[in-house]
C-alpha cells in the first residue's frame, strides 16, 4: 500500500493542565503590554512617536480638572452599561443590545423630563431614574421572552431591536417630540434645568449612581441567592435544573436587569450630560461595554477600573486628535487592540503549543 | 409605472453592499463561524478599497485591495477563533469596533494630505464604476433599464452569489464545506481538512465583505469619502442570512427586499401614504427581528442554520 | 516484536502514552494486532481504550510512543493519514451529519470527485450486498435508528475500503440479534483479510468473536491472551486488576418497608421517543435496588422522573402513599420528602464545574434561611467537614470542582448528597471512571445509607458489582422492565439474559 502521509505538523495545539490563577494574571498582563506595543507599531507606522502618543493620552486625560470631569462623564455611561451587560454575560445570555437597552431608558426617562418638568425636582428625578430602568428592562425583557419561549437567538435579536430603537427616537424627534421653537429643524428640545441631574463636584451626579451600581452589582453577584443562581444557569442548564431553579424565571428576571441597568445609563446619559435625547444617546456605548465587561472578566470591580482607563483613552484621544490632528477614533482601535491581545492570551490559560521535536519519527 | 422602475432599480442599488456582505457571512457562517465582524470587515474594506482607488486611479486595484482588506480583518478573527479558540461573539463584535475604528481613523489620517479637505476618487477610476452600458441592451425600454444600467459591482454580487450557490450545495468540496459546519467532529473522522477550510472560508468571507465595503465608499457617496460610511449595513447583513436561510442564491433577492425597503421612502408619494421616515428606516430591523422570532418559532430540522454554529472545535477535546 | 508470525502484523504499538492535562489516559501501552484476526480490547471505563484508537484513527495525537502499521513506523497526525493507512475507525458516539443522507455521509471527505447520485446510490447498495447491510442511501441520518446510524459508519469505513477496522463499543445500542448480525459481518470481513480490533467490556462478546483479547486497565496494557486458551474468571481478574472476588458488603436489610411505590409510569424521552413504558415497581426503605441495563434503556429517565425533574407521561409515583408526580421539587421537599440523586453526569449536571466546593455544597440547599443573601457559612464547614470525613483530595474548598481528579469530584457529590439526610437516594453510574479504592468508598457510603433506613437506588453497568451490592436488581430493557430479581439468586448470565430482552419466567426456568 502506498501511503501517503504527512509529516507531523510543526506546531500542534495541545491541552495541558489549566494554569495557576498567578500565571494566568501574569499571562493578561503580558497581553496589555503586547497590545499597547502592537498599538505603538501601528503609530509608528505612521509616521508619529508613539510614545509621545501614549503620552499625550495620559496628560490630556488628567491635565486640568476640566479634563478629569470630562474623563468621568465619558466613564459614566460606559461603566453602567458595562455593568448592564454583566449581568447578562453571567448567565452567557449573549445581550448585545445594551445599545438598545439604552436608549430606550433615555426615551422613557425623557418623557417625564420633557413633560413633567414642573414636578418637585427630587421626585421627578427618581420618576426619571425608574422610567429609564423600566424602560431599558423592558426592552431587555423582549428577546428574553423570546428565547426562553421559543429558542430565538438573541443575538441577533438583540442586535436587531437596538436599531429599532435608535429610530423610535428618530420618530419623536422628526413628530410628537420635535421641538417647535427649532424653526423646521427636527430636534427634541432641550431639558428645563428641573430636570437636569445636579452635579457633585462639577460632574453630573451619574458617576455616584455608577459607583453605587459597582458596589450593589458586587454584592448582588457575589453575595444574593440571585446571584448565584444566575452563574449556575450561566455554567449549565441542567445543572440549574437539577438544582430545582426555574431557568425560564431566572433568564426573565436576569434579562430585565440587565435591561435596567443599561436603561440607567441611558437617563443618566440624557439627563446629565446630553439635557435633551438624540439618537446618539447610545453613541456605540453599548458595544463599548461588552468589551469592557470582557476585559474584566465580568468581576464590577475590575469594570470599573477598565472603564475607567477606558475613558481615560477616549479622553486622551480628543487630546492626540486637537495636537496632532490624529482622529479620536485611534480610542476604538487600540481598545479593540487589547481585547484582541487578551481573546488570544486566554487561549494559553488550558492550551498551549508543541514544537515538532527535531528529526522526530515520520 | 416610470416610478415604479426607478424604485426597483433604487432598490437594487441599495441592495447590492448587502448582497456581499450577507453572501460573506453566509460562507463564513456555513463553516460554524458567526463573524459578527461584517461591519468592521466591510469597513476595512470601503477604506482599503478607496484608499487604493485614490492613489492607483485603478478599478481592479481597489477590488482587490477592499478583497484584500476584509480578509485580513478575517483573519485576525479566524487566528482568534479558530486557532485560539476564543469567544466567537465576542472577537466579531470587537472586530466591527476595531474595523470602523480603523477605518475612519485612517481616512482622517489621509484627509490631513489631502490639499482641499475633501477626498474625492480620481476621473479614470471613476468612469469604470459608471453603470455599464450595453449597445442595444440597455437601450432596451424597461428590461434595459431594470437589468442592464449598473454599475460592474451589482453584477459582480449576483455572478458571486450563484458562484457560492454552485461552490456550497453542487461541489464536493461545498459538501465537505457545509459538513463542517453542521459536525466539525464527524467531518474531521471523514478526513476533511476542518482548520483549513475554516480558515478558506472565513478568509473568502471577509473578501467579499471587503469587495461590499468597497461599494459603500466607492459608490454610495458618489466617489466622495465620509467617515461610517457603511453605517450598519454590515450588521444589516448579518441579519439578512437569516432571512435568506443560508443559502447565497436566497440573499439576491433577500438582499433587493431591504434594499427595497431602504429606498422605498423616497417612492412612496406622501400624499397617498402619510408614514414617518423614521418608520421606513425601521422596517429593514423590524423585519428582520420578525423573520427571527417566527423561524424560531417553528424550529423544525428542515431549517438550514448549521448545527454547530457559534461553536469552536478542537479536535482533542474530551 | 523480532518472532515471525505466521500472519502479518497491521499494526503495532510500542509504548504508547498519552495525557490529557494532569490525567495519565495511556500509560506506554504496546497493541499488536495481525491482519485476518480480530482482537478485542477489553478493559474497565475509563481504562484508556477508547483513547488510544483514538490515536489510530488520528484524532488524538500520541505524547509518546511509535506506531507501525503494516510494519512501516509511521505517524499519524489527522484522520485522513489515519485513511491513507487504511485504518478506519467506527466511533462509539457516531460521527454522523445528522442533516445529511446516508450516501452523503459515506462519501463524506473521499478524496475523488463528486459522483452523480445515481453511480453513489448503486455502489453503495453494492457495498451492503457484497457484507449483507441494509440501508436506504437517500434516508437522512436523524430520523434513522441507532442500528441504522451503525451501518452508516461501518458503510463509510467499507467505502473507504480500509483494511484496518476499529470499532469502539459496537454493541451497547445494539439489540442480541443486530449484534449477531454484526458479528457475523465481521467474521466475513476477518475473510477477507482484515485486521479488525473490537472494544468492548463485554466477557461474553469477547469470547465469541475474538481471536486474542489485549486488557488494558488504568491505562495500561497489562496482557494479551488468545481467546481460546482463556475464559471469564482469568479475563475478569485482568480486567479488574486482580481476582474478582469483589467482596462488596452486604449488611443484611432491616425494617424494610415500601418507600417509593411506582405504578405504570410512562416517561418519554426529549425527542418523543418511549424512556419508559408501564413500568411498576417500588424501592424499599433499609435496602439498595439494583437497576441494570444495557445503556440508554430508560435509566436516564427513571431517575429524573423520580427525582422530579422530569415529567412523565402517565402513572403514578409514590412516597409512602403521598402522590409525588404532578407536584414540583419544591412541594416534594416541603413535604418533608428529601430526595438525594446523584446524575450520570457529575460536572455537567450534579456539580457546578467552576465553582469550588463550598459553592456547590450550595447548589440546592442556597435557598435556605431568609432574605436575598446567601449564608455561606454552613456550607464552608460542610465542605470542611467533607473533606476530612471522605478524605477528599482538593487544594482548598474554595477550588474549582473541575480541577479534581474523578473518584475526588464524586466524593464531593455524593457526600453532598448524603449530607442532605435523604430519605431516598439514587445513584446514577457512581462508580464510573472511578479507580477501585474510590469505587469502595463509593459502596460503603451507599451501604452506610441503606442501614440507616434509607431507600438507596444503584443504576450500574458492571453487572459483578450489581450482584453483590445490590439486594433486589431492576432489570431494563428499551423502557420495559424485564426482571425484577433478588439479587443472591442470581448469576450474572441470567442478568445479561433480561437485560437483552429475556423475561424472568424465560430465563429461570
Amino acid at each position: 500500500m502506498s501511503a501517503q502521509i504527512s509529516k507531523e505538523p510543526l506546531i500542534r495545539v495541545i491541552k495541558r493542565a489549566e494554569r495557576p490563577p498567578r500565571q494566568v494574571t501574569m499571562l493578561r498582563a503580558l497581553a496589555l503590554v503586547l497590545a499597547i506595543v502592537a498599538g505603538g507599531v501601528f503609530i509608528l507606522c505612521l509616521g508619529y512617536n508613539p510614545i509621545s502618543i501614549y503620552g499625550t493620552i495620559l496628560s490630556g486625560a488628567f491635565r486640568s480638572t476640566m479634563a478629569v470631569q470630562a474623563t468621568v462623564k465619558i466613564m459614566i455611561p460606559l461603566l453602567i452599561s458595562s455593568l448592564g451587560v454583566t449581568l447578562a454575560f453571567k448567565m452567557k445570555f449573549w445581550n448585545i443590545g445594551a445599545e438598545g437597552q439604552i436608549i430606550a431608558g433615555a426615551i422613557l426617562a425623557s418623557y417625564f423630563a420633557l413633560y413633567h418638568d414642573t414636578w418637585n425636582h427630587w421626585v421627578l428625578v427618581g420618576v426619571m431614574f425608574l422610567a429609564g430602568a423600566i424602560g431599558g428592562g423592558l426592552w431587555g425583557l423582549i428577546p428574553a421572552l423570546c428565547k426562553v419561549k421559543w429558542n430565538t437567538n438573541e443575538t441577533l435579536f438583540t442586535l436587531m431591536l437596538n436599531y429599532i430603537a435608535l429610530y423610535v427616537v428618530d420618530y419623536l424627534r422628526d413628530g410628537p417630540w420635535k421641538d417647535p421653537g427649532s424653526q423646521g429643524f427636527p430636534k427634541i428640545a432641550r431639558f428645563s434645568k428641573n430636570a437636569m441631574l445636579d452635579k457633585v463636584l462639577g460632574i453630573q451626579m451619574g458617576w455616584i449612581i455608577a459607583l453605587i451600581l459597582v458596589v450593589v452589582l458586587y454584592i448582588y453577584l457575589r453575595y444574593t441567592k440571585q446571584g448565584y443562581e444566575i452563574s449556575v444557569v450561566g455554567e449549565s442548564s441542567p445543572t440549574a435544573k437539577y438544582a430545582v431553579m426555574n431557568v425560564r424565571k431566572i433568564i426573565l428576571r436576569t434579562m430585565f436587569l440587565s435591561g435596567a441597568v443599561c436603561g440607567i445609563a441611558g437617563m443618566v446619559q440624557a439627563t446629565g450630560s446630553d439635557i435633551t435625547l438624540t439618537e446618539n444617546v447610545a453613541g456605540g456605548v453599548g458595544f463599548t461595554a461588552i468589551i469592557v465587561a470582557w476585559l474584566a472578566q465580568l468581576n464590577p470591580i475590575t469594570i470599573a477600573i477598565v472603564s475607567f482607563l477606558f475613558s481615560v483613552l477616549e479622553k486622551g484621544s480628543s487630546v492626540v486628535q486637537s495636537s496632532f490632528g490624529l482622529s479620536t477614533d485611534c480610542a476604538d482601535v487600540l481598545q479593540a487592540i487589547i481585547l484582541f491581545f487578551v481573546l488570544g492570551c486566554e487561549f494559553f490559560i488550558r492550551y498551549g503549543f508543541v514544537v515538532r521535536k527535531k528529526g522526530g519519527a515520520s | 409605472m416610470d416610478l415604479f422602475i426607478k424604485f426597483l432599480v433604487a432598490a437594487v442599488l441599495a441592495g447590492t453592499p448587502l448582497l456581499f456582505g450577507t453572501a460573506g457571512e453566509i460562507v463564513s457562517e456555513k463553516v460554524g463561524h458567526l463573524n459578527l465582524g461584517v461591519e468592521g470587515m466591510m469597513s476595512i474594506g470601503a477604506c482599503a478599497g478607496f484608499m487604493a482607488g485614490y492613489y492607483s486611479d485603478s478599478f481592479l486595484i481597489a477590488l482587490i485591495a477592499a478583497a484584500l482588506g476584509g480578509a485580513l480583518g478575517a483573519l485576525v478573527y479566524g487566528v482568534l477563533t479558530v486557532t485560539f479558540m476564543a469567544n466567537q461573539n465576542v472577537t466579531g463584535l470587537t472586530l466591527t469596533i476595531f474595523g470602523i475604528g480603523l477605518s475612519n481613523f485612517i481616512g482622517v489620517y489621509a484627509l490631513s494630505f489631502s490639499p482641499n479637505g475633501t477626498l474625492k476618487l480620481p476621473e479614470g477610476i471613476t468612469a469604470h464604476m459608471r453603470s455599464i452600458h450595453i449597445p442595444g441592451l440597455s437601450d432596451l425600454p424597461i428590461v434595459g433599464e431594470l437589468l442592464f444600467s449598473y454599475n460592474p459591482f451589482v453584477y459582480l454580487g449576483v455572478v458571486l452569489a450563484i458562484a457560492l450557490s454552485f461552490y456550497l450545495s453542487r461541489t464536493k468540496t461545498g459538501l465537505n464545506v457545509q459538513a463542517i459546519g453542521e459536525n466539525p467532529a464527524a467531518a474531521d473522522a471523514a478526513g476533511i481538512r476542518v482548520i483549513r477550510w475554516k480558515y478558506i472560508n472565513i478568509l473568502l468571507g471577509g473578501a467579499i465583505c471587503g469587495i461590499g465595503g468597497a461599494y459603500c465608499s466607492m459608490i454610495i457617496n458618489s466617489g466622495v469619502w465620509i467617515s461610517n460610511c457603511v453605517g450598519g449595513l454590515g450588521w444589516i447583513s448579518v441579519a439578512l442570512v437569516i432571512f435568506a436561510g443560508w443559502k447565497p442564491a436566497n440573499a439576491i433577492y433577500g438582499s433587493l427586499i431591504f434594499g427595497a425597503l431602504r429606498v422605498l421612502k423616497y417612492y412612496v408619494p406622501k400624499s397617498y401614504v402619510n408614514v414617518p421616515v423614521a418608520v421606513y428606516d425601521m422596517l429593514p430591523f423590524l423585519i428582520t427581528a420578525l423573520v427571527l422570532v417566527v423561524s424560531s418559532m417553528h424550529k423544525s430540522k428542515g431549517v438550514n442554520i448549521p448545527a454547530s454554529l457559534g461553536l469552536n472545535y478542537y479536535r482533542e477535546e474530551r | 516484536m523480532s518472532q515471525k508470525e505466521s500472519m502479518t502484523s497491521a499494526i503495532q504499538c510500542h509504548q504508547i502514552t498519552k495525557t490529557f492535562g494532569p490525567v495519565v489516559a495511556n500509560d506506554k501501552i504496546d497493541l499488536e494486532v495481525r491482519y485476518g484476526e480480530i482482537l478485542a480490547l477489553l478493559g474497565e471505563n475509563g481504562s484508556g481504550k477508547t483513547t488510544l484508537m483514538n490515536m489510530l484513527s488520528g484524532i488524538y495525537h500520541p505524547d509518546g510512543g511509535s506506531i507501525e502499521i503494516g510494519g512501516k513506523a509511521v505517524t499519524i497526525n489527522s484522520p485522513v493519514d489515519a485513511m491513507n493507512l487504511g485504518i478506519g475507525m467506527i466511533h462509539q458516539h457516531f460521527k454522523l451529519v445528522e442533516m445529511f443522507t446516508a450516501m452523503d455521509n459515506i462519501v463524506l471527505g473521499t478524496p475523488e470527485k463528486k459522483l452523480p447520485p445515481k453511480v453513489l446510490r448503486q455502489r453503495v447498495l453494492e457495498i451492503c450486498q457484497s457484507v449483507g447491510l441494509e440501508i436506504d442511501p437517500d434516508k437522512r441520518v436523524y430520523e434513522m435508528s441507532v442500528s441504522e446510524k451503525q451501518t452508516v459508519e461501518i458503510l463509510k469505513v467499507l467505502y473507504r475500503k480500509a483494511k484496518i477496522l476499529i470499532l469502539d463499543e459496537p454493541t451497547a445500542v445494539l439489540t442480541p440479534q443486530e449484534t449477531q448480525k454484526l458479528f457475523a459481518i465481521l467474521r466475513r470481513m476477518r475473510e477477507r483479510g482484515c485486521a479488525i480490533i473490537i472494544i468492548t467490556h463485554k466477557l461474553q462478546e469477547v469470547l465469541e468473536i475474538s481471536d486474542r483479547v489485549t486488557i488494558l486497565w488504568k491505562g495500561k496494557s497489562i496482557a494479551t491472551v488468545n481467546t481460546k486458551e482463556t475464559d471469564r474468571r482469568q479475563l475478569t481478574e485482568l480486567m479488574v486488576g486482580r481476582p474478582v472476588v469483589l467482596s462488596i458488603k452486604r449488611p443484611e436489610p432491616k425494617n424494610v418497608a415500601t418507600s417509593i411505590q411506582v405504578e405504570r409510569l410512562t416517561v418519554n424521552k426529549p425527542d418523543g421517543t418511549v424512556g419508559l413504558k408501564d413500568v411498576s415497581f417500588e424501592i424499599r426503605s433499609g435496602e439498595i435496588l439494583g437497576v441494570a441495563g444495557i445503556a440508554g434503556s430508560g435509566q436516564k429517565e427513571l431517575c429524573e422522573v423520580i427525582a422530579g425533574l422530569t415529567k412523565a407521561e402517565s402513572g403514578s409515583i409514590k412516597f409512602h402513599g403521598e402522590e409525588l408526580l404532578g407536584k414540583s421539587p419544591m412541594e416534594i421537599f416541603d413535604l418533608g420528602i428529601h430526595m438525594g440523586f446523584v446524575p450520570e453526569d457529575r460536572l455537567g449536571m450534579g456539580l457546578v464545574a467552576s465553582m469550588g466546593m463550598v459553592d456547590n455544597m450550595l447548589l440546592k440547599s442556597y435557598r435556605n434561611g431568609k432574605g436575598p443573601f446567601i449564608d455561606r457559612k454552613p456550607a464552608k464547614e460542610l465542605a470542611e467537614s467533607l473533606v476530612k470525613k471522605l478524605e477528599i483530595v482538593t487544594p482548598g474548598v474554595e477550588t474549582p470542582v473541575r480541577l479534581m481528579s474523578g473518584g475526588n469530584v464524586q466524593k464531593v457529590l455524593l457526600g453532598r448528597e448524603i449530607e442532605s439526610n435523604p430519605s431516598v437516594l439514587i445513584t446514577a453510574y457512581p462508580v464510573r471512571g472511578l479507580d477501585i479504592n474510590s469505587s469502595y468508598t463509593v459502596y460503603d457510603l451507599l451501604n452506610e445509607q441503606k442501614e440507616k433506613g434509607v431507600a438507596v437506588m444503584f443504576v450500574g453497568e458492571d453487572l459483578d458489582v450489581l450482584l453483590e451490592l445490590s439486594d433486589r436488581i431492576l432489570v431494563l430493557c428499551h423502557g420495559h422492565i424485564t426482571g425484577l430479581v433478588d439479587a443472591k439468586k442470581m448469576t450474572k448470565e441470567q442478568i445479561g439474559l433480561m437485560m437483552t430482552g429475556s423475561t424472568e419466567q424465560e430465563v429461570i426456568s
